[in-house]
């Protein structure tokens, strides 16, 4: 084991190089589809809490369901976060285990625990995100004769995911990082796996070093990438004028012709 | 002559504010009846009552003899009779404008893709908008905007079409290019209800007008009776303000 900086980070590198990656696999596997169904939470409890009150009676059942789900929602959206993660894992991985002799694989625990609280936070996203569509796509959706829920489905989700996608990308690069808490339940993720590193060398700040740099590298990458998905989201910049010999040329067109900025 | 849309005592309460007070009027199959008033006297709000954009108070809506207030009626459909122009264009952003023209079509009233490009496509052409219609709304001038809103409006093929001041969001020089389209449209035989600050405009295209002042209907009558004969105080007022 070499004693100067750069052989030694070399030398970790060499032969550790695989715990590394295994851990940072596992960190984005984590990450990942605690975002994605972290997301799909969000969408869902979002959505339900934007559900406008229905019209009439005080004491319908339809009124008296909203309200409740609302109120257990909202339970379920502060609990989660309002307690740490790292300790929402202890209770969830060892209380399934202890109290209900539900035996889950740390793994799989993660998954769960991230999503769940992801899930909690992408909720009251998701809500503003809906709430900041101007009313008038609302009443525009309406007026011809849409309910509710087409409304939402494609008129006001579309645009309301497009909005709250940088906020997701936020949560995805929070949950790369924070699964690191997750050692605590044993997940073989990159932070555990650099302790490991350490507790084999004794060395210290070369090994968390390389794991800083993979860490960086993981959300950099992940934030760039989004980037890429809004701009697709947000169609091209210019568009086509039509200029077909059939097309009426009267008077309607006369107004404003010299504005148009075509591609 | 057919009636289309009959209100009877209508009310609308925001709160303590009474906006509307028994306003009672109807509009006829191929009429343009004008709304006018200054603001604050209810137009915008007895438009919005009549397709249920806000819930009335109290009062009657018919619409062929049936009150769409019941709490059976089926308020979606008949919104797709009733097509609505506002303000503020209010076109899908997140659509092209001839998928503004088609969601509703397709979705709504489940029509084939094809067909309803083919209507949507009529419609773009008949306001002018044929060329732009891979054009995102952010992509459009107001004018454009609303011309493509009033396409969308017809694509749904409704009984007759509610304006709520189409023009007072628009720079000057672009209000001609929209009052064009709907004095085309008046003279087409639609049935159309238009609350609006155009007076000359109203002049021209109504057939019959309605002044309102603080939630009543103060006064209704041809062009001719309102601009030039009024006989309500209140309308003589408001018509010498708006002259000045």
């Amino acid at each position: 084991m070499p004693t100067t900086f750069f052989p030694a980070v070399w030398y970790i590198l060499e032969n550790y190089g695989s715990w590394f990656l295994r851990g940072a696999g596992i960190t984005m596997l984590i990450a990942l589809t605690g975002t994605v169904i972290g997301f799909i939470i969000g969408l869902g409890v979002g959505v339900v809490r934007t559900i406008p009150a229905p019209r009439g009676g005080k004491f319908s059942l339809k009124k008296i369901l909203l309200k409740l789900s609302n109120i257990l929602l909202n339970i379920y959206i502060e609990v989660f976060r309002g307690t740490p993660m790292m300790v929402q894992a202890m209770v969830i991985y060892f209380g399934l285990s202890e109290a209900i002799g539900v035996n889950l694989s740390p793994l799989t625990a993660g998954i769960i625990i991230v999503s769940i609280n992801t899930g909690a936070y992408m909720a009251e996203v998701v809500r503003g995100g809906i709430q900041s569509i101007d009313k008038g796509q609302t009443e525009a959706a309406r007026s011809i004769g849409m309910n509710h829920t087409k409304t939402m489905l494609h008129v006001i989700l579309p645009q309301a995911i497009r909005n709250i996608l940088p906020a997701t990308g936020n949560e995805f690069v929070i949950n790369i990082k924070d699964t690191s808490v997750l050692n605590v339940i044993s997940v073989v993720e990159l932070y555990f796996q650099t302790k490991s590193v350490r507790g084999a060398l004794f060395k210290t700040y070369e090994v968390f070093l390389i794991t800083a740099a993979i860490y960086f590298v993981l959300t950099f990458t992940v934030t760039r990438l989004l980037r890429l998905v809004e701009k697709k989201m947000d169609g091209p910049s210019g568009y086509t004028i039509f200029t077909s010999s059939t097309m009426p040329q009267g008077r309607l067109l006369r107004g404003r012709r010299g504005k148009e900025t075509a591609v | 002559m057919s009636i289309v849309v009959e209100v009877r005592n209508l009310r609308k309460c925001f709160g303590q504010n009474e906006v509307l007070k028994n306003v009672d009027f109807t509009v006829n199959r191929g009429e343009v009846v004008s709304i006018i008033g200054a603001s604050g006297s209810g137009k915008s709000t007895l438009l919005r009552c009549i397709n249920l954009m806000e819930w009335p108070t109290s009062g009657q809506i018919l619409f062929h003899g049936q009150n769409v207030l019941e709490p059976k009626y089926d308020a979606n459909h008949y919104r797709t009779k009733l097509g609505m122009v506002f303000q503020q264009f209010n076109l899908f952003s997140n659509m092209t404008a001839l998928e503004n023209c088609m969601v509703g079509q397709t979705k709504v009233l489940g029509k084939p893709k094809a067909e309803a490009r083919a209507i949507a496509m009529s419609h773009l052409e008949r306001v002018g908008m044929a060329q732009f219609i891979n054009a995102r709304p952010r992509q459009l001038s107001g004018g454009q905007q609303q011309r493509v809103a009033i396409a969308r409006a017809l694509s749904m093929e409704p009984e007759a079409l509610l304006f709520d001041e189409p023009t007072s969001a628009l720079d000057p020089e672009m209000v001609g290019e929209v009052l064009v389209v709907i004095d085309e449209l008046a003279h087409s035989g639609m049935t159309m209800l238009i609350v609006t600050h155009e007076m000359q405009f109203c002049k021209e295209a109504a057939h019959r007008v309605a002044f309102m002042d603080e939630g009543v209907i103060a006064e209704m009558g041809t062009p001719e009776e309102i601009f030039n004969n009024p006989r309500n105080e209140r309308t003589r007022a408001f018509l010498s303000r708006v002259r000045n």
